[in-house]
Formats: structure tokens, sequence, C-alpha cells
């Protein structure tokens, strides 16, 4: 009699833990960890647009990073996406961490700026992409109507239509709209930082700069690791603003093309070419994740051998 | 916040390193708001004014704009599309997530921190990049350009971030609480909902932030999965707006800003969380 409740009350337990666990687990094994696998195992076949073909093994990868029509186009990609990550570094994340310990020092005022430095980043990207659409219109828009007005009219810009300042002005747009987030995640990782220590160094004759970049910095790196992982992810993955502002094709002629624009055109077609490639875009899908993955993982093991315990 | 702010010895506030933290600050916040604030007030001029005084403010007056929004365009029904599709994800990831976070944080049985695992991955996962089979997928499950679809969506991308903060929460509550409840005979369910899910409503509000934000602004997967136009979400929807009214930049500025109006009201009154719930998982 005992031990049979007990095995009762055994699997009433363990029917209740399956009832919580199993349906989140279901939900993210159908609508993530499926598609992911089924991205990597599509990408062995030849398609005719969304019929799924035979076996051909490594030949989509092959195309994608080598081939005719579709190398040069990757590459491109790829080194616009390396520029963008190296850019928004220095100025988005460079600048968030200079304006967390801005923030940190606790100025008159400083509550206010926190709120605000993190109002765009709740907004969407359409919006911000569209915004800044206006404003750098190269005959109406606000930038090249500031410029006249503070008497530099002769550095006016056709800012998003000329090669060689769309893809900066894109970064500086996406810098606005999140330079929030790494500010206000370096000046969490300030904040754990013992006082003791800046006072120790204050004692010791640091100067301002000298403790932001030999006492401060070295101490923040695990803020670093996100904040570093998080761009990498999303410069990597970038879509939105570049679709919005200079279109699916990377207008102009290219020159902001990246590798999301890319893979976009390549799986779902677009005006000029409207045939759907699902062979080669998986090919390009699984090939962006792998190395996403990986780099991604290299700089989180990096930077974690970097942390100091506190 | 965590030291006396005014007579900071460490960094006094009359000191020249602060005067200048201060001016950039303020530098910098005038170039974060300024935009949306030019935002807000060329959706109350008309498209001459703005090309004509593009800085000065306006008298608010004239709301032809957003008359104009509501009686023409279909940006009423965007935005009734993105309050129901993103209502209903919230409250799915939620209940599921919270379901599985209690079970991995309240009992142990064998698996458990593999599966903790596996949602933890989630948390880096690019989906995006699954998006041709998430096609195929929905096509099969004859979801294709439907709301349900994207919320499906929208229900698994959350429960990653979900299950990592709720676990993180639930774990911290004292075992104590269960035991004496358990000998006063209540069922596991009966703890679940009347003991310990009342103190969990915190780490929610901020899990629903955390994921409010990026589904209300998703541009992404209604670009892939929607076509009809009545099923458009705002941003989406935005997008289509523009298309139709390039030249009309009063109605741009005005559809952007309705767009803009709910997340920025709801931030400008609860801030604190809004933060907190955008970089938690970040910031621990």
């Amino acid at each position: 009699m005992q031990t049979d409740y007990r095995n009762r009350e055994k699997r009433r337990r363990a029917a209740w833990i399956a009832f919580l666990i199993l349906p989140p687990l279901a939900m993210m094994l159908t609508f993530v960890v499926w598609p992911l696998l089924s991205a990597l195992s599509a990408a062995f076949y030849r398609w005719d647009g969304m019929a799924q073909g035979e076996f051909v093994g490594l030949k989509n990868f092959a195309d994608v990073l080598f081939g005719d029509h579709f190398a040069a186009l990757t590459w491109r990609a790829f080194r616009h996406n390396l520029f963008v990550f190296f850019a928004l570094f220095v100025v988005q994340n460079s600048v968030g961490f200079l304006l967390a310990w801005f923030i940190y020092r606790e100025p008159f005022g400083f509550r206010f700026h926190r709120v605000a430095i993190f109002m765009p980043v709740i907004l969407s990207t359409v919006l911000v992409g569209f915004l800044w659409k206006l404003f750098l219109d190269p005959n109406f828009g606000l930038i090249n109507q500031l410029l006249d007005m503070v008497g530099l009219g002769g550095w006016r810009q056709p800012w998003l239509g000329q090669e060689t300042t769309a893809l900066p002005a894109l970064v500086l747009a996406n810098a606005w709209h999140w330079v929030g987030f790494p500010a206000l995640v370096y000046l969490a990782g300030m904040q754990r930082i013992p006082r003791e220590i800046l006072e120790a160094a204050k004692l010791d004759g640091c100067n301002g700069w000298q403790m932001l970049t030999r006492v401060v910095w070295p101490l923040v790196t695990p803020s670093t690791t996100i904040t570093l992982t998080l761009l990498f992810i999303g410069a990597f993955n970038w879509f939105e603003l570049p679709y919005i502002m200079a279109g699916l094709d990377g207008s102009p002629y290219g020159s902001t093309d990246v590798l999301g624009l890319y893979f976009y055109r390549t799986a779902f077609g677009n005006q000029t070419a409207g045939i759907q490639d699902f062979g080669h875009g998986n090919a390009l899908a699984v090939l962006m994740f792998l190395f996403i993955a990986a780099v991604a993982t290299v700089i989180t093991q990096y930077l974690r051998k970097r942390e100091i315990a506190l | 916040m965590s030291h006396a702010a005014t007579n900071d010895p460490l960094f006094p506030r009359s000191s020249a390193g602060s005067l200048i933290a201060a001016a950039l600050l303020i530098g910098n916040t005038v170039l974060m708001l300024y935009p949306i604030v030019i935002m807000v007030f060329s959706a109350f001029k008309t498209t001459a004014e703005i090309f004509d005084a593009p800085f000065a403010p306006p008298d608010f007056t004239y709301v032809e704009n957003f008359v104009r929004i509501w009686g023409e365009t279909s940006l009423p029904g965007y935005f009734v599309n993105s309050v129901v599709i993103t209502g209903t994800s919230i409250l799915l990831t939620l209940i599921l997530g919270t379901m599985g976070a209690y079970g991995l944080a309240r009992y142990s049985f064998p698996g458990n921190s593999a599966i903790f695992m596996f949602f933890l991955a989630g948390l880096m996962l690019p989906l995006k990049l699954a998006v041709i089979p998430l096609f195929l997928q929905m096509r099969d499950f004859g979801l294709l350009d439907t709301r349900l679809g994207l919320i499906l969506i929208y229900t698994a991308m959350g429960l990653p971030s979900t299950i990592f903060i709720m676990t993180g929460f639930l774990r911290t509550l004292p075992v104590e609480l269960e035991e004496a409840a358990r000998i006063d005979g209540a069922s596991e369910p009966r703890i679940m909902f009347s003991i310990m899910l009342p103190l969990s409503i915190p780490p929610m509000v901020i899990a629903a932030i955390q994921n409010a934000v990026p589904t209300w602004n998703d541009f992404f997967f209604p670009l892939v999965f929607i076509q009809t136009d009545a099923r458009k979400t705002l941003p989406q929807g935005l997008s289509v707006f523009m298309g139709e009214y390039t030249t009309d930049w009063g109605m741009l500025f005005a559809g952007l800003t309705i767009a803009a109006l709910p997340l920025t009201i709801v931030y400008i009154l609860m801030s604190r969380q809004f933060i907190r719930g955008m970089t938690a998982g970040a910031v621990k």
C-alpha cells in the first residue's frame, strides 16, 4: 500500500514536470531547431525555385564561395559586413563606452541623459531608417540644410546617392539607433567595480584618462564580451536598415550590399531577377550561420579569459 | 547609483572632468532627441512648411496629416494587427516560458541542466538565417500569410530569454515556501499558482518588455510571410505607406510619429523597467 502510494505520487510528479517542460520544448524544436537543421540539410540539394531536387553534395557551397555568378557578390558583401562591424565597433561601442563613463561619473543631469540615450533603442529599424533617409535627402534633407545654416554649404552631399558615403551614412544611422545599448551595458559593468579600486587609482595619481584606459577598461571586460559578441552577430545579420535606406540591391551600385541583403535576394528574388533559389540561399545561410557561430564563440572564449574576477 | 552623487569625493561635480562630462552628455542627448523632436514637429506641418522652415516648431493646430492617416490609409489596420500579434505572442511566451522555467528551476530531474543549456543556446541563434525552411514549414502548415504564423514564430523566439530571466528569478525563491505548503497538503500546481507565481510578477514584466520591443518592431518576418495588405504589421505597413506618400513629407512624418507613439509613451512612463528589460541577460 505504502509503496503503491509512493509510486503513484512519483508518477504524478513526473507527469506534472513533463506538462511544464514539454510545451515550451516542443515550440523551440518546431520553430527554431527544426528549421535550422533543415536549412543545413537543404543546402546539399539542388533546388528549382521552391522545389527540392536531387542531392548535389557541396556544389551549392562551392557555387556561392567560388562560382561565377555568385562569388564576386558574396565576397563584396562579406567585405562590406566586415567594414560595418569595425566601423560600428568604433562609432557605436567605443562611443557607448565613453558615454557610459560620463554617466558613471554622475555629473549634473546624468539621470536624464541615461533615459535619453536609450530612447532611440526602442524605435523600430523601419522608422529609424525612414527618418534618416528623409534627413539625408540630397535636396531637402535636414543634414544638408544644417550644413548650409552653419556655413558649411560646400560640404553638401547626396549622402545616400554616392558610393563613397552611402555605407558610412548607414553606419552612422545604425550607431544613432543603438549607441544606448552598449552604453548601458558598460555602465552596469562600471557600477560593479568596487569603489576602493578607483579611489586607490586616484590616490596613486591617475588622471581621468589613465583611470579610464588602464583601470576601468580592463575591469569591464565582461561587458565587452557581451557588447562585442552581440555587435558581431548584429553586423553580420544586418538587413533591415540597408533594406529600408538603400534598397534590396544595395544601391548605389551595390556599395551597400551586405550578406543579409544578398541572402534575401538569392532566396526570395527581387524585382529585377524574380527567381527564387532556395538551394544557394540555404548554402549562404548555412555559411553565414557557421561563420557567425564560430567567430562569436572565439570572441566570447578569448574575452572570457581576459575577464578579471572582482 | 550606489553612492551619494552630490558630494562624491572621487568625481566632484565642480571638477573640470565632471563639467566636460556634463557638456558632452548634453551634446549627445541633443543628438539623440533632436531627430525625434523634428519628426514630431514635422508631423504637424504641411509639406511646404517642412521645406521652408524645417527647424521651426509648429503651433500644433494643423492636424490634417493625422486626420488623413486615420481616414484614408491602412495604417490604423496595421496598428491593430501589431497590437494583436505582439500581445498574443507575449502572452504565449510568458505562459510557456514561465511553465518551462518553473519546471527547470524548482524540480530536479534527469536532463534538467541539458534542457536548460538547450534553451540558453537559443539565445545566440539568429533565426533569420533559417527563414527558408521556416517559409516551407509555414506553407506546409497552411500558416503562410496568417497572423497565427507570425505569433508562433515570435513565441518560439521569445522563449529562450524568457526562460533565462524566469529561471534566474525562480531559483532565488526559498525552498521553505513550497515545503510549508506541501506539508499543509497543497498540490504542486496549487503551490505554483498560489505561492510562487504571485511573487514572480516583476521578472515577468522584464521578460515581457524584452520580447515586446523586438516583436513590435520586427520587419523581417512579416516581410517574408505576410502578403495580404489587411494582415500587415505596423513596421511592414509603414514601408508600404512610405512608398505611396514619398513626396508628402507631412504625411510621412505623421505616420512615423504614430508608429513611434505607443512604445515611446510607455518608455517615458517606465524607463527603468524598459532599460532593465532590454539589457536583462547582458547585465546580470
